[in-house]
């Protein structure tokens, strides 16, 4: 049978940034798909040797819209670790806070694009509503919206007082109680179980040779999680990973759909038991020596090499997002799929360009 | 480093071997990554297996860097390995999968790395000189 390129992307309904696929057909199977990326790297890794290592902070915000906090802690957490500063445990507690806030407004964007991407569109609506509700507890404790500007080096910038604690213990049972219906739909719903049960099925050991990360990697029956490095307040609030056998986007969507309720009961815990005290130590001097420093983003883990070699400026500063690491895996599920199945796989690794172009 | 993680220095010529033996005790590869040095490249490949982090670590002249593909053994380096090339002007031999310098969209070629190789100037990293205005043309406010 003769062979059609059919090329998808870089600009598509279905893609919030821009990636380009050629997508080899017969038929209506897809035999191969080539990706070209790349359209919008913006190099900012090579900016590290420019900026003062203090100030990169806001550049590390910045590689990513959505796990923004995230990025700013795990550079902040690098430096720390480079230069032994001993962060207060208030400053953890809040930290944590806003990661796992940042997690559940991540994961409801991911599954209101998912719905979007099957054609159903008041899923699609009713998810980014409540993801709202997440956005506006943010607005009120950090003034952004999805750039937080709360993380520096040495702890955080802002503190929440103890009526912003009860009000966001209360929002989080409406959360809580609205998440519930929504991911009752998407777990149990004869049309979505249709568009994505054994679509896209990825073996436990495929996951794990093809190096993915996060709800890929759990949803093909691998357990890791880095929160359980035990970094910020993970060393006191333990994770078990959420994880699934079955390995296809039913699983991974299950996954992400758990995980929210884990992160509801983390920002819990980690309310209930936040210390008082300083929010931020003051740091001096500049950073002399290297580390690697991994965190649990919404989408997987996040590598963060840092190199100092005693001046303010990084000698070396390298992200491997996780969108980087889950891209072949997006290669091996596409081929031998319908071609109709094209956009759900595609947003099944939950794709960030702006991180993978940082 | 932090205590869960190792770095272990290695040449050229044993990569192949090593990584291969990584394999075979269930790594995971983690990252690869380029750092240029005043005098050396240096390549990091990392990997990990039930959260610890083991780095293998070797260095390449800033003249033709040169290093075997392993992509035969890890499927995915090849994204890291082509990003090396496209970044630092690593050649990498035996790619699975050569976007043969096309999988970022540079302005310049080798933006992160040195500006001795050959081909890249600190001219070619610098911006481009204002154009001198042209005889009797309106001075820019």
């Amino acid at each position: 049978m003769a062979r059609t390129i059919i090329p998808f992307g870089p600009q598509h309904p279905v893609l919030p940034e821009p990636v380009h696929l050629d997508l080899v057909v017969e038929d209506e199977k897809v035999v191969e798909a080539r990706p070209s990326i790349g359209f919008i790297h913006r190099g900012l890794e090579k900016l590290a040797e420019k900026k003062d290592y203090v100030e990169f902070v806001y550049v590390a915000e910045r590689i990513c819209g959505i796990c923004s906090f995230i990025h700013g802690q795990s550079y902040c957490q690098a430096i720390e670790t480079i230069m032994n500063v001993t962060v207060p445990p208030r400053a953890l507690y809040l930290r944590t806070v806003w990661g796992e806030l940042s997690r559940i407004h991540s994961h409801l964007l991911w599954l209101g694009l998912l719905a979007d991407a099957m054609g159903f569109e008041s899923l699609f609506m009713h998810s980014w509503r409540v993801r709202e509700r997440v956005l506006n507890i943010i607005e009120a404790t950090t003034g952004g919206r999805v750039i937080f500007g709360s993380c520096k080096i040495g702890g955080v910038r802002r503190d929440i007082d103890p009526a912003m604690i009860t009000h966001i213990q209360s929002e989080m049972k409406t959360i809580e109680k609205e998440m519930r219906e929504i991911t009752t739909v998407f777990m149990n719903d004869r049309s979505v179980k249709s568009r994505l049960c054994g679509v896209g099925v990825l073996t436990k050991q495929e996951a794990y040779e093809l190096g993915c990360v996060g709800p890929m990697l759990r949803a093909s029956g691998v357990a890791q999680d880095m929160r359980k490095l035990g970094y910020a307040a993970y060393k006191d609030i333990p994770v078990e990973p959420i994880t699934r056998t079955e390995g296809d986007s039913y699983a991974r969507c299950a996954v992400r759909s758990e995980e929210l309720f884990q992160s509801v009961d983390i920002i819990r815990q980690a309310l209930e038991r936040i210390p008082d005290g300083e929010i931020a130590v003051k740091v001096t001097g500049n950073p002399n020596g290297e580390t690697i420093m991994r965190t649990e983003q919404p989408r997987g883990e996040v590598a963060y090499c840092v190199k100092a070699t005693g001046s303010k400026n990084l000698q070396r500063f390298r992200v491997r997002t996780p969108t980087f690491a889950n891209l072949p895996a997006m290669l091996k599920v596409l081929q031998g799929c319908d071609l109709a199945d094209v956009p759900v796989l595609v947003l099944t690794i939950d794709p960030c360009i702006s991180c993978t172009e940082r | 480093m932090t205590p869960e993680q190792t770095m272990e220095p290695i040449a050229v010529e044993t990569l192949l071997q090593r990584v291969q033996k990584m394999h075979e005790d269930g790594y995971r590869l983690v990252q690869i990554h380029a750092t240029t040095l005043p005098d050396k490249l240096e390549i990091t490949y990392s990997f990990d297996l039930d959260l610890r982090l083991a780095s293998l670590r070797l260095h390449l002249p800033l003249e033709e860097p040169r290093l075997p593909s392993v992509s035969t053994i890890y499927g995915c380096a090849v994204l890291y390995e082509n990003e090396m090339h496209d970044l630092f002007r690593v050649q990498v031999d035996g790619m699975t999968l050569d976007f043969k310098g096309n999988l970022y969209k540079t302005a310049v070629k080798f933006p992160f790395g040195s500006t001795k190789a050959p081909g890249v100037t600190c001219a070619a990293i610098a911006p481009a000189p204002t154009p001198k205005p042209a005889a009797g043309a309106a001075p820019v406010k």
